[in-house]
Formats: C-alpha cells, structure tokens, sequence
C-alpha cells in the first residue's frame, strides 16, 4: 500500500435540525482519495451526496444538528482547525469545490474573468494583472477561448457557464476538486465534451477529483473508484471497473440494471419502492425493504464488510467472504 | 355534449398528425420596439405520425422541441407552413373546433414541478379541464379522475385525490400530470421531456408507463427527449433535430445502427454506456456549439461543426431530404 491518501475521510456525519425533526443526511461516511485519482459519488437524490460534499467543504448551512468525523489531508487531521486556519490552508487551497448548479449562481454584473479570477486575487492577493493572465490559461484548459474573460455571464451558453465554473474551482491549482453534478443539466455533446476537458486536467495537472452524480453513464468517462451512497450512508466503495462490471451490492446490482444502455435491447429496470425518510430512517439495513435478498439479520445494521483489497460493502451477504 | 371530441373524427386511413413547411420564428426585439431578427425555433418541419405510433424527436437544448411542441398544440401560431390534424389544418379551425382539438391532443409539459398549480388539489387539477370541456355532472368527473389515477398507477386513488402537489415526489407528481393529460381520453398525446427533471430509476418507470398507456389505447405518442439512450424503448421512429430543423428521421433501430447525418452520428458517438474503459480514452465530439437561430449559418446548419463538409456545396446551399436507406431519410450532402 503506497503511503496516506490525498484525503481521508473517517466516520463523517453531518445531521440537519428542521421543522419536523433531525435530518440524518450525513451518517458515517469513510472513504479516500489517492493523488491523481478520480472518485466518484453515486447516488439517488436525496442520499445526501451534495451534503458530503459540503462537510468535506466545510461550508456548512445554519440549521446543523451535528457535525463530526475525521477528515486527514495527506494524513493531516483537519476536523480540529478552527475556521480560519481551515480556510487558510484547505478550503480553495488544497480542496475546492464546483456546487451544484453554480453555473446558475454567476454574478449577472460582473464580467466572467473577473469571477474566475476572484478566489486569486482575494485568497492569494494577487495583483489583476496575473490574475488575469492566470485566469487565460485556466480558460483554455476547460475550453473556453480568453475573448469570453469579458463577458457577462448571460452572453455565454449553459455549457460554457459550466466551462467557467470549472475553471473557478481550479483556478488556484487546488489538489483535489469536488464537483457536484457538475454536467448533469447539459446536452450530450457538451457533456462529453467537458468530460473529455476533465480527463485532460487530471492528467496534464496532476489533480485529483471527487465527482458526484447521479449519473452513472457518464460518470464512468472519469471513475477510477466509485462510491454508492444510499439513505446517507456508503453502501458500496469498489474500483470502478469491479464496480460497473460485477456490482456487489444488492442496491449496486439494481442500480445498474437501471441503466438504460444505447447498444442493448432490453429495456432497463427501475427499482421499485422510494428511499427511507431520512427523518427517522429505519433501524437495520436502510435498503432492506426494497432489497429482493432480504433475510433475518438484515434487521440488525450491517457493518461494512471488506471483500479482497479494494472493496468494501455494507451488505450481510458479503459477512461470509470477509471473513468476518 | 359530454364528449364534444367526437364532433371532429376524421377519416381513420390519413396521417393523425401532419406538419407541412412549418416555420416558428420569434421576432426578437430590444428595449420592447427595435426590431432585431426573428428566432427561427421551427424552420421547415415537415412529417407525418400515423394513428398508434410511438414517435421520438432528439435534439439538443434550445434546437426547438419545445417550440415544435406547442406550435402542434396551436399555442403558436406558425409563421408559415402548417400543422394538419386528420386532415384538417388547424388555421382554418374556428374557436369551437379549437377546443375540441385541444381536448384529443394531451400535453405533458417540459418541468413537472412548474406543471402543477401549488394552490390545487389533485382532484381539482383533474376536475379542471373536464369542467373546460363541458363536463357537468360532479360524480362523472370524480369517476373519471379516480380511473385516471389508476391509470398512471398511483392508488388508491382516493387517497391522491386530496393531496397537493408538494405532497407529492417527482416522479408523483409527473403521474398526475400525465393523468391530466389523459383525462380527456386524447387520441394524441404530446410529451415534452417527460422524465429529464426525474432520478433515472424513476424516468424508465414513467417511460414505461406512458408507452403502456399508449398501446392499450392505440394513441399516438410524440415524445421530446434529448437521451437518445431511452428512446429505442419508448418509440418506433425517431425524428433528429438540429437548429430548427429535421435533419434525420428513421425507424429506431435503423437509426441507432446506421445512422447517417454527421450531427447524429456524433450524438451517438458521445453517448456513454457505463463502461470503466472509458475513462482511458477521450471521446470525440464536434468542435463548437449549436448555431444562433437568429442568424443560423448558410447551407446545411452543421456545416461549421461537421468534419465531412464538402466546401462550396455545404458552406452554400440548404441540403434537401435524401433516402441513402429504405425509409431512411437525411438531410445532408453526402448523400446527394
Ligand atoms: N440545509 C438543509 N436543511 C435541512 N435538510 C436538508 C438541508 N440540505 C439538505 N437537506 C436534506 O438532506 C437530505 C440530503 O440532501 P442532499 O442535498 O445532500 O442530497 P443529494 O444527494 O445531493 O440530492 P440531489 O441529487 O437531489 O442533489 C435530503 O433529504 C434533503 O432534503
Ligand atoms: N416565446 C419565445 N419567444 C422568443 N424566443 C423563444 C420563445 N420560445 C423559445 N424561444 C427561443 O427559440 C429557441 C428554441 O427554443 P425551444 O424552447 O423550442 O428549444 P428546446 O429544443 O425545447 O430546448 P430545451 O431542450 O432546452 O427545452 C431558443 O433559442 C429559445 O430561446
Ligand atoms: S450537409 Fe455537409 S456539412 Fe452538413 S452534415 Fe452533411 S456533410 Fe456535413
Ligand atoms: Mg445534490
Ligand atoms: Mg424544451
């Protein structure tokens, strides 16, 4: 095993206080990132995947209930940082971060450059002028060409708001981006073609990624390991080709019977049943009543199971071969 | 008159629905007078849907499905060309006649969740257009909305019936819209992206239903989508948009295997399917994006993008329809 990760994440919970009671969004959630690798979240909506990735962020909503955890950049715990040194030395530092639908939440008043700019010159203070000259290169690794620096945000299409985004968040050259559904509200070609921009920076930079989607196809343009988040929790964390080629949990398996394919002539099949209230989720396996290989013990809470050594499950069918 | 649809049956042999040359153009103008240009969304349509198929139109964002859509529900007026329905063209339909063609096509808006009045209950969501259409009698409607409901499979029914739209999950909530869609037994049904703001375990179960829906009662089903990975489960033909335009239409696995226009074979083409190997190599795709339709390009609309432009005849004249295969037709170039 090759030295700590980039990231590691122990145990992480992040609960949400609301009207009707605690939200349990977040609930124990382990899983790393290696230097240059790409990691991808899975998940329905509602699982809690854009809650991991604020509490990876640290860019946590008023109304938190409870917040805990490890989480060790290259080995260093960070869950004790008071706020400004976690701001000072992760946050848009070491990690950053493109949040759903931010292609949405561009300043309509300022000129594009000059948002992409921004986290330079305020986290960095540099001078407009390297700024902007920074901010022309990231452009043309995302594939916008620097004439658009000038524009207002209206005068760019969907996909290239999305290109501007993406360059914001790498902007200051971070190690690991977290991208959440970062190409799911674009056209296929668009999609593809961001995808194929991303590929490219994750070799030429060297940066890692975090990518969460509820898109399994395209998710697999980048996925070198995926993790299956269900009802707030890690249900599988596999390398991704075990995981798109022989799912081990019960809920992978249905969820990529799901998948409609272009080159397959039987129809897919949705899982049926909805995912628990994540008010009050149920004691025992969260998934057990939409799980057609249900038995007793999947009233007792599965633990996560290790299966060889780059697989774990949360699954009591899998307590045999882990031997535990 | 509980039934005024009745009143406009045509003959059962022509096309349902025809589109002939139709245009759709937005005039577009700054600070509300100075006329800039027209939008040309819809830019000569032309097909035919027979009585009981199921037919997809693929495009990108902003191509001009939705524009297509409701020029065929009459909520546009075409700028020239027309849409023809049983043999009928609807400009020449008078406000009585109107309606009832508004009572045989259901639509399935684009964004369930600004489809349905928050203010409403499911019962008077589906009571609504009865009453429209002249249905008086309370326990009628309450029958129809009952067996509606059932219909899209969210029973019992009588429970739905109370329930306000936030009550209710996406996929819920998308039921009832097509329910409403149903509850004027339509011959014709529009769906415009039916299933995109929908999880995917949800869209192939929505999916599934409307095409269920539509063979048990021979409608006939024009579907919107921009995934191209559903419709071959969901439709025979498929109609390829691009810029305003049909640029290729075909039966669904003839399309999907041999397709023929560039733009379609480069959809295709970046279309994953969930396979770990795709991670090691980059896909291709066409540089650029879709034109502007206020000033689309000269020639066939994909020729700044295509890789087999053939200068001076792509770059200058409008491609016609041609047949490379039996019942296969594109609108490009290489098959002159
Ligand atoms: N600030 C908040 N306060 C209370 N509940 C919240 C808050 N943010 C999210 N939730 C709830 O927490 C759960 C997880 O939400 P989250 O946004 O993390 O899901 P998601 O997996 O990102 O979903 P989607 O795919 O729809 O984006 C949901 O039940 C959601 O309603
Ligand atoms: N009422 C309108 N007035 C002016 N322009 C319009 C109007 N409706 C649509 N347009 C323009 O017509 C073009 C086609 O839009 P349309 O909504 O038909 O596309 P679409 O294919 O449905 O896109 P999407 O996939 O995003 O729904 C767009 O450029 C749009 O801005
Ligand atoms: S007509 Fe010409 S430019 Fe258009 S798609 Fe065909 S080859 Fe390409
Ligand atoms: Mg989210
Ligand atoms: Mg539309």
């Amino acid at each position: 095993m090759a030295g700590e990760p980039l990231l590691r994440v122990e145990d992480l919970r992040l609960h949400y206080r609301s009207g009707s009671g605690v939200v349990r969004a977040l609930d124990g959630v382990s899983l790393d990132v290696r230097r240059n690798e790409a990691l991808v979240v899975l998940g329905e909506s509602g699982c809690g995947k854009s809650t991991l990735a604020k509490a990876l962020m640290r860019l946590l909503p008023r109304n938190v209930q409870h917040f805990s955890g490890r989480v060790l950049v290259d080995g260093v715990e960070t869950m004790g940082y008071p706020e400004e040194r976690f701001r000072r030395e992760v946050r848009w530092v070491r990690l950053s971060m493109v949040m759903q639908a931010a292609m949405n939440a561009l300043n309509p008043v300022i000129r594009v450059g000059e948002q992409v700019a921004e986290p330079l010159r305020v986290h960095r203070g540099w001078s407009a002028r390297r700024a902007r000259a920074r901010t022309a290169e990231v452009f043309g690794m995302v594939g916008i060409s620097a004439d658009f620096l000038q524009r207002y945000p209206f005068e760019l299409s969907g996909g290239m708001r999305q290109r501007a985004v993406l360059a914001m968040a790498l902007v200051t050259e971070p190690d690991l981006v977290i991208m959440d559904e970062p190409t799911s509200a674009l056209d296929v070609l668009t999609q593809a073609s961001i995808m194929n921009a991303l590929k490219r920076i994750k070799q030429e930079l060297g940066t890692s990624f975090i990518l969460i989607t509820h898109d399994v196809s395209t998710s697999s343009e980048i996925a070198e390991r995926v993790a299956l988040m269900y009802a707030g929790q890690l249900v599988e964390f596999s390398d991704a080709r075990d995981f798109f080629r022989d799912p081990a949990h019960p809920y992978s398996k249905l969820l990529m019977a799901s998948v409609p394919r272009l080159h397959q002539e039987e129809t897919p099949v949705h899982i049926p049943g909805q995912p628990p209230n994540l008010l009050d989720p149920p004691g025992g396996c969260r998934f057990a009543e939409r799980c057609p290989s249900r038995f007793d013990r999947c009233d007792r809470d599965p633990e996560t199971f290790r299966i060889g050594e780059r697989r774990t499950v949360r699954c009591w069918l899998h307590a045999q071969e882990s031997g535990t | 008159m509980n039934a005024p649809a009745r009143d406009m049956r045509g003959s059962a042999a022509g096309p349902v629905l025809s589109a002939r040359d139709l245009h759709t153009w937005f005039e577009l103008r700054q600070w509300g007078f100075l006329r800039v240009g027209s939008v040309r969304a819809v830019d000569g349509v032309n097909f035919d849907l027979q009585a009981g198929e199921s037919v997809a139109f693929v495009g990108e964002s902003g191509c001009g499905k939705s524009s297509l859509a409701r020029t065929l529900l009459g909520l546009h007026q075409p700028t020239r060309g027309e849409v023809v329905f049983e043999g009928r063209p609807l400009g020449m339909l008078n406000s009585a006649e109107r309606k009832a063609y508004l009572a045989r096509v259901g639509f399935v808006q684009q964004d369930p969740y600004g489809a349905l009045p928050p203010f409403m209950d499911v019962r008077r969501i589906l009571h609504e257009p009865l009453i429209v259409h002249g249905v008086r009698n309370r326990a009628e409607r309450e029958q129809r909305a009952q067996e509606a409901l059932e219909e899209v499979r969210l029973s019992p029914a009588a429970d739905f019936l109370s329930k306000f739209p936030h009550m209710l999950s996406g996929g819920q909530q998308q039921r009832v819209v097509i329910a409403r869609a149903l509850i004027l037994r339509p011959k014709l049904i529009i769906a415009d992206e039916p299933v995109s703001m929908l999880d995917a375990s949800v869209r192939v179960e929505i999916l599934q239903l409307l095409r269920s829906i539509q063979r048990e009662h021979g409608l006939t089903l024009a579907f919107i989508t921009h995934d191209l990975s559903t419709v071959r489960h969901f439709a025979e033909r498929i109609f390829v948009m691009y810029a305003g335009r049909i640029v290729e239409q075909a039966e669904v696995n003839e399309l999907l295997n041999h397709p023929q226009h560039p733009y379609t074979q480069a959809l295709l083409a970046a279309i994953s399917d969930p396979d770990p190997d795709n991670a090691r190599h980059q896909r291709e795709v066409p540089p650029g994006e879709p034109p502007s339709l206020l000033k689309p390009p000269d020639g066939c609309r994909f020729h700044p993008r295509c890789n087999r432009m053939i200068a001076g005849t792509c770059d200058r004249q409008d491609p016609p329809d041609f047949e490379p295969r039996t019942g296969h037709m594109t609108a490009c170039w290489l098959y002159r």
